[in-house]
């Protein structure tokens, strides 16, 4: 975990890695299969997914450069209370955003927003990289996984609206799907749909990527 | 200080502890009056649903309400009380031990300053959580012209579709009075109201919500306690003939 310790460039190669690794083979949701509560609680449209997965994003970056910099000061024997502390800070301060600018989404993603302060990939990537990495580093790995997660929930809310509530964005099919016979799958609105797609997701990605459980 | 010590550990938990804190009541009181101003937008937008007047435009909602929405406070005896509609908390209210210290929000709307329709909070528990919405009454009293449940928690795809315009549609038309003038409500019936009801009791009932039996037995229930609440006063501004 000792990535990038010099003065490389923005994007070497070594750090486009850290941001580019959990888009796919190394992505907190479909690889190290974390964070599937809100996954599977949020998606039932795409537009609270994507704001869910903004505000991941948001919050990781954001607590691992935090960390990061704090990093040679925390004692090592309250680190873990040190990094809720900054997590739930955050998380409060982006519902509080959220509740101020975009109060419609807000009330629909309700308590789990809340909950990203549970959210292992957030303390996941505090130990596993800001705790030993520079700020910049950090910032990419956030961002990364950030992303990571927020593609995951696009895919699977992005599915959950169209089949279950037969609309994008609000945004409803045409009538004329309904009379040549298409129905909306009811499944696709509940849990269970989203972990059926999940389940698929996980297959698909670990396939491309040629992923073996170790 | 040593890094180790236990000195230095608590002076970092303690500044890190201050700096959090400070920033997010910053943060909550830039915020407030922003906050405050989408929940108080919120409920006029879902007064405006209920009587389904909803304008288009969310930024017109604000002034048509203004313009064209008053809201009055009555007691459990149906007589009107000087108190500002918006320091009465519906759900508040209705924990209150003693009736007559209740208080009953009812939001009248005016066309060419004629009251066309009044809008009163109707709350109540479902299955998983306690339902919000409106209920909005034409000017018979007896009509309903509409009903929207703006907060729940609710199966999605199950007790959620309250929210669906389906749902909410099926009641607009039904009256709340029977022949005679007694409240009886609108029920929600377990499968379609056609196959249990026929001729004028249909009026009276709503198809359910297939695998939503207890949330739809929590909004029977509640149309009924609240408008119970409500007949005192209704029944002193319902016209005569209206019977």
């Amino acid at each position: 975990m000792a990535a990038s310790e010099g003065g490389e460039p923005l994007l070497s190669a070594k750090s486009k890695k850290v941001f580019t690794d959990p888009f796919s083979e190394n992505n907190p949701i479909t690889i190290q299969v974390l964070g599937i509560c809100s996954a599977l609680a949020v998606t039932a449209q795409l537009k609270p997914s994507l704001v869910m997965g903004l505000a991941v994003m948001a919050v990781v970056a954001g607590s691992n450069v935090v960390i990061s910099t704090l990093r040679t000061l925390i004692p090592n024997k309250v680190r873990i209370i040190v990094e809720m502390v900054v997590v739930a800070s955050l998380v409060i301060l982006v519902d509080q955003v959220l509740k101020a600018y975009a109060f419609d989404v807000s009330k629909q993603l309700s308590v789990f927003v809340g909950l990203i302060i549970t959210n292992c990939i957030v303390l996941g990537r505090l130990e596993a990289f800001a705790m030993g990495n520079k700020p910049l580093p950090s910032l990419l790995d956030g961002l990364g996984n950030g992303l990571g997660y927020a593609w995951v929930l696009a895919i699977v809310g992005g599915c959950r609206e169209l089949l279950g509530s037969g609309s994008i964005l609000g945004f409803s099919l045409p009538e004329n799907v309904y009379t040549i016979g298409y129905v909306n799958n009811g499944l696709m609105v509940l849990a269970p749909g989203a972990f059926v797609l999940l389940g698929l997701l996980i297959w698909v990605q670990r396939t491309l990527s040629k992923y073996v459980e170790d | 200080m040593a890094r180790h010590s236990n000195g230095y550990t608590v002076l970092f938990i303690s500044a890190i502890a201050v700096i959090c804190s400070l920033l997010l009541s910053t943060a909550a009181t830039a915020l407030r009056e922003r906050q405050q101003f989408n929940i108080a937008l919120d409920i006029k937008k879902n007064i405006l649903k209920s009587f389904d007047v909803l304008p288009k435009d969310t930024n017109e909602v604000e002034s048509f309400y203004r313009d064209n929405v008053v809201g009055i406070v009555v007691n459990a005896r149906g007589k009107r009380v000087d108190v500002d509609i918006g320091a009465v908390d519906p759900e508040a209210e209705g924990k209150k031990a003693n009736v007559d210290e209740q208080l009953y929000p009812v939001y009248v709307l005016r066309e060419n300053d004629v009251d066309v329709a009044y809008s009163i909070p109707i709350i109540g528990k479902g299955l998983w959580s306690t339902l919000y919405g409106y209920l909005s009454l034409e000017s018979d009293l007896n009509t309903v012209r509409g009903i929207t449940f703006y907060k729940h928690g609710e199966t999605p795809g199950l007790g959620a579709e309250i929210e669906a315009a389906w749902f909410q549609e099926n009641f607009k038309g039904k009256k709340i009075l029977d022949a005679a003038g007694n409240l009886v409500s609108v029920s929600v019936v377990k499968g379609q109201a056609t196959d249990k009801h026929t001729g004028s009791a249909l009026s009276h009932y709503v198809d359910g919500i297939s695998g939503a039996t207890i949330t739809s037995r929590g909004v029977t229930e509640m149309l009924k306690r609240d408008l119970t609440k409500y007949e005192a006063y209704f029944a002193t501004i319902r016209p005569k003939s209206g019977k």
